[in-house]
C-alpha cells in the first residue's frame, strides 16, 4: 500500500483510493462482525423453530415451523405434557423467579459495592489520616488474589454464618468493596480540584457534606460507567453462586441455564426450549447494553496504572 | 507501578478516561480527620478483613488440614500436597489446563491485535466497537450453550456447513482430541472483543503523526504496524497479557456446561477438579492445596511476564 507523498502539509489525513489491502483489511472486519454477530441471530432463529423442525431442517437459516413454545417451555407457561410433547423435559424451571433473584443479587451487589467504595475511595483520595498510604497498599495487594481462590474459604464461611441458599449469602463477598472499584474511584477523587472542596469548605459545609453533596455528583459519570460493568459482572457470575445456592429461592439465571442444559429429555436436548431460555437470560444485558454502549465502550481503557 | 493481577480479570482493565491519570503522591500529616476517615472507611474495611484477607489466610490454613465441612478440620501438615504431587488426575489437570491457557491466549491475542488495528487503522466507529464487545455482556454459561448448539454434531449449523462442504462431520465436544480447542475458541469468541477494545485504548494513545510522517516517507501499513505500533504498543500489551493468561487459568463455566470435564478427563480443568473435590467429595483440605498451587502457578506467572515484558519497556517520546 504505497501511499501519496504529500507535498504540502495538511492537518487533515488526505483520503486514499481503496488499495487492495483496504479491501482486505474490510473483508477481514465483515468477517469478524458476522463471526461475533450470527450466533446472536442463531439463538433466536432456534428458540423461535419447534423441536421436530429442527430435527428436520437443522441447516435453514429461517426459524423452522415458527412456534413460540419454546418460550413457553422456557418460562414455565405449559403444562407438564405438553412440554414434553414438544421435547422439554418438562421440569419445574421458573424462570421469572430466577429472573427476579438475578436482578436482586446485581442491584444489591452494585448499590452498596459502589457506595462503600465510593466512601472508602474518598477517604484514601482527601482525608488525611494515620497509616492512610498503608492501608491503600494493603487494598491494593488484594487485587493480586485471584477470586477463585477465595471462594472455597467464603463458601465455608456463608455456611458458618448460615446463609446458604440465600440471596443475601450470593450477595455478601462483593457487597462491601472490590479493591478495584475503590482504585478505581479514588483515582478520580483525586483528579478533582482542590478549589471544589475548599470553596465548600468555606461555605461552611462538612466534610460529609462536601463528599455527598459535591463529590459524589461530579463522580455521576465514573460511577455510572463502573455500576453498569458490576451489574454485567454480577449478573453473569456463575462459580460463586452455584456453590452457594441449592433451590429455587436462591438460583440466579445463569445456574438454572446450566440446570435446564443438564436435564435432557430421552428425545435430546430441547434445543428450542435452551434457546428461548438462553435469549431470555441474556436479554436484560443486551437492553442495558443499547442504553450505556457508546459509555461502556468508550470507558474501556487502562487504568493508567504505571 | 503497573498492578498487574487482578482477581476477576474482567474488572482490572476498566478505567473511565477521566480516572486515567498519575498517582499523585498526597501529602498524609498524621492525625487530621482520622474520625471521620475510619467512618468512611469502615464498610470498606469489614468487606476487605472478612471476604479478602481472612478466606485468603484461611485457605492456607485449610490446605494443611483434613477438612469435610461436617467436623472441625484436623491438621494433617503436609499430607495434602504429598497426595497432590502423587495425583495422577490432579498433574492430568494441571495439563489439560496449560494447554487451554496456551491455544485460548495465543489465539485471543492475535486476534485482539488484530482487530484493535484495523478498528485503529480502518475506522474509528464506535457502533463496530460497540458490536465487537457484544459477546462479553454474554455470560459464559450462555455462550458455552450456544456453541454448544452451533457445534453439535447431528444439527448443529456448524456442521451442517461443513458437512455441506462435502468434509466429515466433528465432534467438537465429544471428542479427546477436539475438546479443549472447541472450549478455547469458545472463550476466545467471548473475551476477544474486550481485549481487543482495551489494545485499542493504548493504540489511540500513539499519536497520529507518526503514521503521518511514516506515510510521507512512504512506508507501508505493515512496516508501520512493526516499526511504529507494535514498539509502542508493547507495554500495553503486556500488561493485557498477563491479566488474560491469569482469567484464563480460572476457566471453569465453559468447561462445566458443555463438557463437565469429559470425554475421559479430556477437559478436566484444574478450576473443575478442585469443584470436584471440594463440592463432590468433601475433600475442602486437598481442594484448597490444589488453590494454593494454582496461586503459586499463577505468582510465578505474573513475575516472570512482568520480568520479561518490562525489558525493553517503551515509551513515547
Amino acid at each position: 500500500m504505497a501511499a501519496v507523498a504529500e507535498t504540502t502539509t495538511t492537518v487533515r489525513p488526505e483520503r486514499r483510493r481503496p488499495s487492495f489491502g483496504r479491501v482486505m483489511a474490510w473483508t477481514v472486519m465483515i468477517a469478524i462482525v458476522l463471526i461475533t454477530l450470527v450466533p446472536f441471530y442463531w439463538i433466536l432463529r432456534t428458540a423461535l423453530s419447534s423441536n421436530p423442525g429442527l430435527n428436520a431442517q437443522p441447516a435453514d437459516p429461517l426459524p423452522v415451523d415458527l412456534t413460540l413454545g419454546g418460550f413457553e417451555r422456557a418460562l414455565g407457561l405449559q403444562s407438564t405434557e405438553e412440554a414434553v410433547a414438544q421435547g422439554g423435559a418438562g421440569g419445574g424451571l421458573k424462570f421469572w423467579r430466577y429472573l427476579l433473584n438475578s436482578v436482586l443479587v446485581s442491584t444489591l451487589i452494585t448499590a452498596c459495592q459502589i457506595f462503600f467504595s465510593a466512601m472508602a475511595a474518598y477517604a484514601f483520595a482527601r482525608l488525611r489520616w494515620r497509616g492512610r498510604d498503608t492501608v491503600f497498599a494493603l487494598f491494593l495487594a488484594g487485587l493480586m488474589v485471584p477470586t477463585i481462590f477465595t471462594l472455597l474459604p467464603n463458601f465455608v464461611l456463608i455456611k458458618e454464618l448460615g446463609l446458604v441458599d440465600n440471596l443475601l449469602g450470593i450477595a455478601l463477598p462483593t457487597m462491601f468493596m472490590t479493591p478495584f472499584a475503590v482504585f478505581f474511584l479514588r483515582q478520580f477523587f483525586m483528579n478533582v480540584p482542590k478549589e471544589v472542596e475548599e470553596a465548600a469548605l468555606l461555605d461552611g459545609a462538612g466534610k460529609v457534606r462536601i463528599f455527598f453533596r459535591v463529590l459524589l455528583p461530579m463522580a455521576s459519570t465514573p460511577v455510572m460507567t463502573l455500576a453498569v460493568l458490576t451489574y454485567i459482572t454480577s449478573w453473569n457470575d456463575y462459580f460463586w453462586p452455584l456453590m452457594v445456592s441449592y433451590s429455587d429461592s436462591s438460583r440466579v439465571l445463569t445456574v438454572a441455564l446450566a440446570m435446564f442444559r443438564a436435564q435432557t429429555p430421552q428425545s435430546g436436548i430441547d434445543w428450542s426450549g435452551l434457546m428461548a431460555a438462553t435469549l431470555i437470560a441474556a436479554l436484560p444485558m443486551l437492553v442495558l447494553f443499547g442504553f450505556f454502549a457508546r459509555r461502556i465502550v468508550s470507558s474501556i481503557s487502562f487504568t493508567g496504572l504505571k | 507501578m503497573t498492578v498487574a493481577s487482578s482477581s476477576p480479570p474482567s474488572r482490572l482493565p476498566l478505567g473511565a478516561a477521566e480516572a486515567v491519570a498519575p498517582v499523585k503522591k498526597a501529602k498524609s500529616r498524621p492525625g487530621g480527620d482520622g474520625a471521620l476517615a475510619a467512618l468512611f472507611i469502615a464498610p470498606a474495611m469489614l468487606g476487605f478483613l472478612v471476604f479478602l484477607l481472612w478466606p485468603t489466610l484461611r485457605g492456607i490454613y485449610l490446605s494443611f488440614t483434613d477438612f469435610n465441612l461436617l467436623t472441625p478440620a484436623e491438621w494433617v501438615g503436609l499430607g495434602n500436597y504429598v497426595r497432590m504431587v502423587n495425583d495422577p488426575i490432579f498433574w492430568q489437570s494441571l495439563w489439560v489446563t496449560v494447554e487451554y491457557v496456551v491455544l485460548n491466549i495465543g489465539v485471543q491475542t492475535v486476534a485482539a491485535l488484530a482487530i484493535a488495528v484495523l478498528l485503529q487503522r480502518l475506522t474509528q466507529s464506535s457502533v463496530l466497537r460497540g458490536i465487537v464487545l457484544a459477546p462479553y455482556l454474554m455470560s459464559n454459561v450462555v455462550a458455552g450453550i450456544v456453541w454448544l448448539w452451533i457445534l453439535d454434531t447431528q444439527l448443529g449449523i456448524g456442521n451442517e456447513i461443513i458437512a455441506g462442504l462435502g468434509a466429515d462431520r466433528i465432534p467438537f465436544l465429544a471428542d479427546e482430541t477436539w475438546a479443549i480447542p472447541t472450549i478455547a475458541m469458545i472463550n476466545v469468541w467471548r473475551h476477544v472483543g474486550y481485549t481487543a477494545l482495551l489494545l485499542f485504548a493504548g493504540l489511540m494513545a500513539i499519536p497520529n503523526d507518526m503514521y503521518e510522517a511514516a506515510r510521507v516517507d512512504g512506508a507501508s501499513e505493515w512496516r508501520m504496524f512493526w516499526r511504529i505500533t507494535m514498539p509502542l504498543l508493547r507495554p500495553v500489551l503486556a500488561v493485557v497479557l498477563i491479566m488474560t493468561v491469569i482469567g484464563s487459568f480460572q476457566v471453569f463455566d465453559t468447561v462445566a456446561v458443555t463438557t463437565d470435564g469429559g470425554p475421559a478427563n479430556a477437559t478436566n480443568v484444574l478450576q473443575l477438579y478442585i469443584y470436584d473435590s471440594a463440592f463432590g467429595r468433601f475433600q475442602f483440605g486437598y481442594a484448597s492445596a490444589m488453590s494454593v498451587a494454582l496461586l503459586v502457578v499463577l505468582s510465578a506467572i505474573t513475575i516472570l511476564q512482568y520480568r520479561l515484558t518490562r525489558a525493553g519497556q517503551t515509551d513515547l517520546g
